[in-house]
């Protein structure tokens, strides 16, 4: 029967039914013990599992991600929490140096299996520190595969599958979805790594998006359809490395218009990435130039400013108006409509 | 808590053997103070041991500096002069027990049986590290500081885990010291009781730095005690002070006694790298002194006061240090042959689809068709007829 469930608690069920399966399952970090995490995503894992299985350490992040990578070299699998995303960054040398290159560096022979948790993005009025989108430093790193659920039943498949990776795998679950609620029923199945969802089908232009502003570009959609009678699709990437270039280009190529919403702050970041893939692979299909909606250029602001900082319904509508909808694009120097083929 | 005087290292680095190979002279007190540490004087037979062993691995970082002059090598950090802490240690791990090195520690690997070809792969550049570090339970040689020493506490973590005795020996320099990863990792191996013995070879300079501009405290061995670990002092050019002190070590730590901080005492005789010039920043008369310390000369004199190691042994393992270079001479004057596709095959398990695009493009330029297979995406098909 399927019943409401939160993200936090799908994610509370993938470690649980991770740390019963596989005994090299280790979960550990900053107050994942008794308190069962800030946000109680480890919630009575050490009370069910055990202090050697789920178990508090040392305020020191460096060290958590090099005590995994220990870890990993005698064949255990670490999952790994970073509180908050900016917490990371003590660690930041043991992740890009050590746990995304060590199967590079040893000619496949030492894999490093290991999940690093991190609670990321905004939108819970949390304070300085402790809402950066900080995928964009992950996804520039060879080695580490990047997921950012955005449903509870993503959070359950994608964990698990995190899990069983021999790959490092760096899960940012965006803190504003934790208390959404989805009616399921857990174990769950849903698309490996490297596939993006559709969320939401359309034919007049595509959001492509992930992780916590899913939600954004599903209210946006709905609004754009009731009161300007756009029909947008959403593509809802689910997991950064891989990328699925082909759901992204297809979708595109349909609706021959993109907008690109990231919650980071947009230069030189993971949107301006899906923006180049877009445009290389549609140009000949695109009405208008890929447009990105993102958080703005400058650090995370104090949390009664961050709804100024952080890209909404209103912002996404703006954009997409901004991509000319009426206008026939001035395609003759191309010697071909593309609006024939994006129609 | 634990008692703070089974913390402490002794208030001198512990020496057996004296510079000139004699005994080094010690009061009574002292000498008891040495045995209740589990301090005792090696064998003649491991001294032995550990003196072929020296005798091999300094022909070895001199050939690899020969191959360093020749082009041979893109750099090799030599440990001459620390050659005590390079072999003892090793000689005196068991099978089981894992070593996580710095890139000074060459000498140190090939001591440990690793084929010196594949030490050496990481300097010569056909691959990052030509050891497979599973199989010879030796982690890859560690590039930035101290990073190792976090890693051999969740190594020696592990180990515990699997109710293996084995124990993790994690190599680490005087400069690392100051880094983050040092603390850190000394923090968790103590607060997990990780089975870690961590050898710091101070030999005196962070490439130009030396120690005064590395640090305030009395030793390094002292900074063991903020966290709970036991730490030791030892003369780092005394091949058998190390051996005892290094098995003690072991000991504490395959029976359960939790992490050993030891800082040898000791010099690097040539400059940091063949790109540093050492001149710079230390006297020939510091230079000198050490010389007079050389850890080879001090237990081969011993060993010959003792009557154990003649004229006739020295020509033999002289002969096979020599064969030991010229064989790998003669490897190493091989060119590398890496095959380029290998590029791809370690970044994941399954490589991503743009990792196999780019693949494809690689292939084809090797093939000699550059161009033909750029990762220029597929177009729209209906719009590639149009055009």
């Amino acid at each position: 029967m399927s019943k409401p469930t939160t993200y936090a608690q799908a994610l509370n069920t993938a470690l649980r039914d991770a740390l019963t399966q596989d005994e090299s399952v280790l979960v550990f970090g900053e107050d994942v013990g008794a308190l069962g995490g800030v946000f109680r995503i480890t919630d009575g894992l050490t009370r069910d599992f055990g202090e050697d299985r789920c178990f508090d350490t040392p305020l020191a992040e460096a060290g958590i991600a090099g005590f995994a990578v220990g870890l990993c070299t005698q064949g255990f699998r670490p999952v790994i929490e970073m509180q908050f995303d900016a917490f990371g960054y003590p660690a930041f040398e043991q992740v890009v140096s050590h746990v995304a290159k060590m199967r590079n560096r040893t000619q496949g022979r030492m894999p490093m299996p290991m999940v690093i948790r991190y609670p990321y993005a905004g939108g819970i009025g949390g304070v300085e520190h402790h809402c950066d989108s900080s995928e964009g430093y992950y996804v520039h790193t060879p080695g580490l595969h990047v997921v950012s659920p955005s449903t509870p039943a993503d959070a359950y498949s994608l964990l698990r599958e995190a899990i069983a990776s021999d790959d490092p795998v760096v899960f940012m679950e965006p803190k504003s979805l934790y208390w959404s609620k989805a009616e399921l029923d857990l174990p769950v199945t849903t698309e490996p790594f490297g596939k993006a969802a559709v969320r939401r089908e359309g034919s007049d232009v595509t959001i492509i998006t992930y992780g916590p502003q899913v939600p954004n570009a599903l209210k946006a959609a709905e609004i754009a359809a009731a009161e300007e009678d756009w029909s947008v699709e959403v593509v809802d990437l689910r997991t950064l490395v891989p990328f699925d270039d082909e759901t992204v280009a297809a979708s595109v190529r349909r609706t021959g218009r993109a907008v690109v919403l990231a919650e980071a702050q947009g230069f030189a970041g993971m949107g301006a990435e899906i923006a180049a893939r877009v445009t290389e692979r549609c140009f000949h299909s695109l009405a208008a130039p890929v447009l990105r909606v993102s958080g703005l250029d400058m650090p995370y602001p104090p949390p009664i400013l961050e709804h100024t900082y952080l890209p909404g319904v209103d912002r996404i509508l703006d954009t997409i108006a901004r991509l000319q909808w009426d206008d026939e694009p001035d395609l003759t120097h191309a010697g071909s409509d593309t609006r024939a083929v994006s129609a | 808590m634990s008692d703070i005087s089974t913390l402490l290292p002794c208030p001198e680095p512990v020496r057996f053997l004296a510079p000139d190979g004699t005994r080094a002279e010690m009061s009574t007190e002292t000498a008891a103070a040495l045995e209740a540490r589990g301090y005792t004087m090696p064998s003649d037979e491991d001294l032995l041991a550990v003196w072929r062993g020296m005798v091999i691995g300094r022909r070895f970082d001199a050939q690899a500096t020969a191959l360093t002059k020749q082009g041979r090598l893109a750099v090799y950090p030599s440990s001459r002069g620390q050659d005590a802490c390079q072999v003892a240690p090793m000689l005196a791990l068991a099978e089981q027990d894992w070593v996580f090195p710095t890139y000074r520690d060459s000498m140190a690997l090939v001591s440990r049986g690793i084929d010196p070809v594949e030490v050496l792969t990481l300097l010569r550049g056909d691959w990052h590290c030509g050891y497979d570090p599973v199989a010879t339970r030796t982690a890859a040689q560690c590039t930035p500081l101290a990073t190792q020493a976090v890693h051999a506490a969740g190594a020696g973590d592990g180990l515990r885990r699997k109710g293996s005795d084995g124990i993790v020996l994690c190599l680490i320099g005087d400069g690392a010291t100051s880094e983050g990863d040092f603390h850190e990792g000394l923090n968790f191996a103590a607060v997990f009781h990780s089975p870690v013995v961590y050898l710091v070879q101070n030999n005196k300079y962070a490439i130009s730095v030396p120690l005064a501009k590395q640090t305030k405290a009395p030793a390094l061995a002292y900074k063991g005690i903020g966290y709970g670990v036991r730490s030791e002092q030892v003369d780092g050019n005394d091949p058998a002070a190390v051996l005892a002190v290094m098995r003690a070590a072991y000991q504490h730590a395959r029976s359960g006694g939790g992490p050993v901080l030891v800082e040898a005492h000791t010099y690097r005789m040539e400059a940091h790298t063949n790109a540093d010039d050492a001149t710079r920043y230390r006297t020939p008369a510091e230079v000198d002194e050490w010389t007079g310390q050389d850890p080879l000369v001090r237990l081969q004199a011993y060993l010959v006061g003792q009557g154990v190691l003649d004229d006739a042994r020295m020509e033999e393992v002289r002969q096979e240090a020599e064969d030991f270079a010229a064989a790998l001479r003669e490897r190493m004057n091989a060119e590398p042959q890496v095959d380029p596709m290998s590029l791809f095959e370690h970044v994941y398990a399954e490589p991503t689809p743009q990792l196999r695009e780019q693949r494809e493009m690689v292939r084809a330029e090797i093939a000699g068709a550059a161009g033909a297979a750029h990762p220029v995406p597929a177009q729209d098909p209906k719009q590639e007829a149009t055009r």
